[in-house]
């Protein structure tokens, strides 16, 4: 499903130019569950937002379920990411002043999906992480772990083939941080293709493929 | 339907601002109310000074009699010119396009008294056209000084309407008779009140008309205090002048150049001047509208600029969930757009209040004569929308644009 050849993505910030990815070839097949794992800086954070098509190489062939993303103009990568791609951040990264049932609804808003459908989508996404008794609350008044938890079901909101996870439990205590990779687990066992970051090898050692980047390049685990 | 869920969505986001928003909202408003006063003010200045130049008349001139400043066919400089009733006559049958003329007698400190009453007041005498030339228009049930009463040189007097109203209180004036200078006058008419800004000797409402022709007879005099005339259109009153200097010169002999032979208040320049000074005056005060509210929408810009820096993050979530940058921008420019529209439309409101209450207010005499009445008006309305459109286009555009031209990537890096 994702086939990248000689990715390469360099930062040019006008005094040094920074090799993020460095040659970087990758095959991912559908319902595979991954884990990026490398040093700090090795380029992990990069991949990833190539992967979901936040970010474009800058030389290099990625081909996203057949398709040349490179390609694609800006209207169009949003459009993947909206219906296949679902991200999942560190931080979280919920709208503040909106509630749990209203975070989740944004990507459906994005796709144009009708109010009614909306409702129905949100309350199972929400029921499906466990949080339907909060739909209402804001993030201020969810714990660390429920608000991850809103964000992935605001990921699986649009049926995503492909769950991008940056460091998902690395805000979380270790107890909640179990919960959430136990969702992640339940979802690829449901078929859900899944890749998370992470430095955490209690969790890289359920997966079935780690890959290792260190300076941008691929150590192993790159077929 | 999507577009109509996005709105949804933004409409949901303004709520969650609604401090911010409304902060900006009034900026707007007070820049609004603050335009819409200043040019109806304007232009209620205008309306009233234009009704006030009619008080004096229109398109009238005025001539007085001066001191010769050139020798001419061997006479001296210093001569004094003075005018008698036949040069009205001359006037008239030689300048075609002078549509009314009248020569003007002026008596002051005469005794006017009715029944126990007793004033000391000021008389005219004049012919029949000083009614529409000079606009001594008459209130119902009276009438001015006409033709039989020049040619019977009857005693009747047209009262200015404060005198009257000195003279009489709230009784009825019309058929009274009055003694001036101890002589019985009967009062034909009572003038209707009007806006007078220029004048000479005083307010036509102070004073009292009487024929010209009793006039010359009781107080026997030979010259007139002054002419006045009307001509038929604006623009004919300097080839008109030149006329009257040839006309009079050749009477009189002096050199038709001399500008010092006589004296003229040509009182139709006098408005154009004022009008365009009026111009001057709109203009002014249109600019330091515009001026409040662009700066209004500069802050508004600035407010805008920061909220985009503040969503910084946010705008990079929203684009990793799949908003297009149309939709960042679109959203921006909705803000701007609906901050412009209902800030104008308060203080568009607000201003419309204060205008309709000013004109309940009754202004009396004084400057307020000229203040108390803004004017809103139909060119007022529009370039007030038209300088909000560039507002909201100033508010919104550019930060709008700076909103959807950042890289979701950085966005989400942002702190
Ligand atoms: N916008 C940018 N401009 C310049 N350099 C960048 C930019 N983003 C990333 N880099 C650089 O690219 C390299 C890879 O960054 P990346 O964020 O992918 O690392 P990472 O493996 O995710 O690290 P971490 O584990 O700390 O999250 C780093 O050296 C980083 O400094
Ligand atoms: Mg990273």
């Amino acid at each position: 499903m994702i086939e990248m050849q000689n990715i390469n993505r360099v930062y040019d910030t006008g005094r040094v130019k920074v090799h993020a990815l460095r040659d970087v070839n990758l095959h991912i097949k559908e319902g595979e569950l991954i884990a990026i794992m490398g040093p700090s800086g090795s380029g992990k954070s990069t991949l990833m937002n190539v992967i979901g098509c936040l970010d474009t190489p800058t030389s290099g062939r990625y081909s996203l379920d057949g398709k040349a993303v490179n390609d694609l103009d800006d209207n169009d990568l949003a459009d993947i990411r909206n219906r296949k791609i679902g991200f999942v951040f560190q931080s979280f990264n919920l709208l503040s002043y909106a509630s749990a049932f209203e975070n989740v609804e944004l990507p459906l808003i994005f796709m144009g999906m009708s109010t009614a459908k909306r409702k129905q989508r949100v309350t199972e996404m929400l029921a499906r992480v466990g949080l339907a008794d909060r739909m209402d609350h804001k993030p201020n008044e969810l714990s660390g772990g429920q608000q991850q938890r809103v964000a992935i079901a605001r990921a699986l909101a649009n049926h995503p083939r492909i769950i991008l996870a940056d460091e998902p439990t690395g805000n979380l205590d270790s107890a909640s941080g179990k919960e959430i990779l136990q969702l992640f687990l339940d979802l690829w066992k449901a078929g859900n293709t899944i890749i998370m970051i992470t430095h955490d090898p209690s969790i890289s050692e359920n997966c079935e493929r780690i890959i290792h980047l260190k300076d941008g390049m691929i150590e192993n685990g790159a077929v | 339907m999507k577009g109509w869920h996005l709105f949804r969505l933004f409409t949901r986001e303004m709520k969650k601002q609604r401090k911010r928003i409304w902060l900006t909202v009034t900026a707007i408003a007070w820049g609004t109310l603050s335009i819409i006063l200043l040019l109806s003010f304007g232009e209620g200045l205008r309306r009233q000074l234009a009704i006030a130049n009619k008080g004096l008349g229109v398109n009238i001139v005025i001539l007085y009699g001066g001191q010769t400043g050139k020798v001419y066919q061997g006479l001296p400089r210093g001569r004094e010119i003075r005018f008698s009733e036949e040069d009205v006559n001359l006037l008239k049958e030689k300048i075609p396009f002078i549509s009314g003329i009248s020569g003007e007698y002026d008596l002051w400190g005469v005794s006017m008294t009715y029944q126990k009453k007793t004033l000391t007041e000021r008389i005219t005498g004049v012919l029949p056209p000083f009614e529409y030339m000079r606009t001594h228009f008459p209130q119902p049930g009276g009438r001015f000084i006409n033709e039989l009463d020049i040619e019977l040189r009857r005693r009747v007097i047209f009262l200015g309407n404060d005198l009257k109203e000195r003279l009489f209180g709230d009784e009825d004036a019309i058929g009274k008779v009055v003694m001036v200078n101890n002589i019985p006058f009967t009062v034909v008419g009572v003038m209707q009140k009007k806006l007078q800004m220029s004048m000479y000797g005083g307010p036509d409402a102070g004073k009292g008309s009487i024929p010209a022709s009793t006039f010359k007879t009781l107080y026997g005099r030979k010259y007139l205090n002054r002419i006045v005339y009307q001509v038929q259109e604006t623009g004919l009153a300097p080839f008109v002048e030149q006329q009257v200097y040839q006309v009079l010169g050749r009477k009189y002999r002096f050199d038709s150049e001399d500008e010092k032979a006589l004296g003229i208040w040509d009182t139709i320049e006098m408005t154009q001047v004022m009008g365009k000074m009026l111009i001057g005056i709109q203009i002014f005060l249109g600019v330091i509208g515009a001026l409040t509210l662009l700066i209004a929408s500069v802050g508004v810009a600035n407010i805008m600029y920061v909220s985009v820096r503040e969503r910084t993050r946010e705008i990079g979530v929203k684009r990793a969930l799949g908003a297009k940058r149309s939709h960042v921008k679109q959203q921006f420019i909705l803000e701007a757009l609906f901050i412009a529209i209902s800030g104008g439309l308060i203080g568009g409101f607000i201003a419309l209040l204060i205008i309709q209450a000013l004109q309940g207010i009754p202004v009396g005499e004084g400057p307020l004569q000229f203040l108390g009445k803004p004017t809103f008006s139909f060119p007022i309305a529009l370039s007030t929308a038209l300088i909000l459109g560039v507002v909201g286009l100033l508010a919104g555009y550019f930060p709008a644009r700076r909103a959807a031209s950042l890289d979701p990537v950085e966005s989400l890096r942002y702190e």
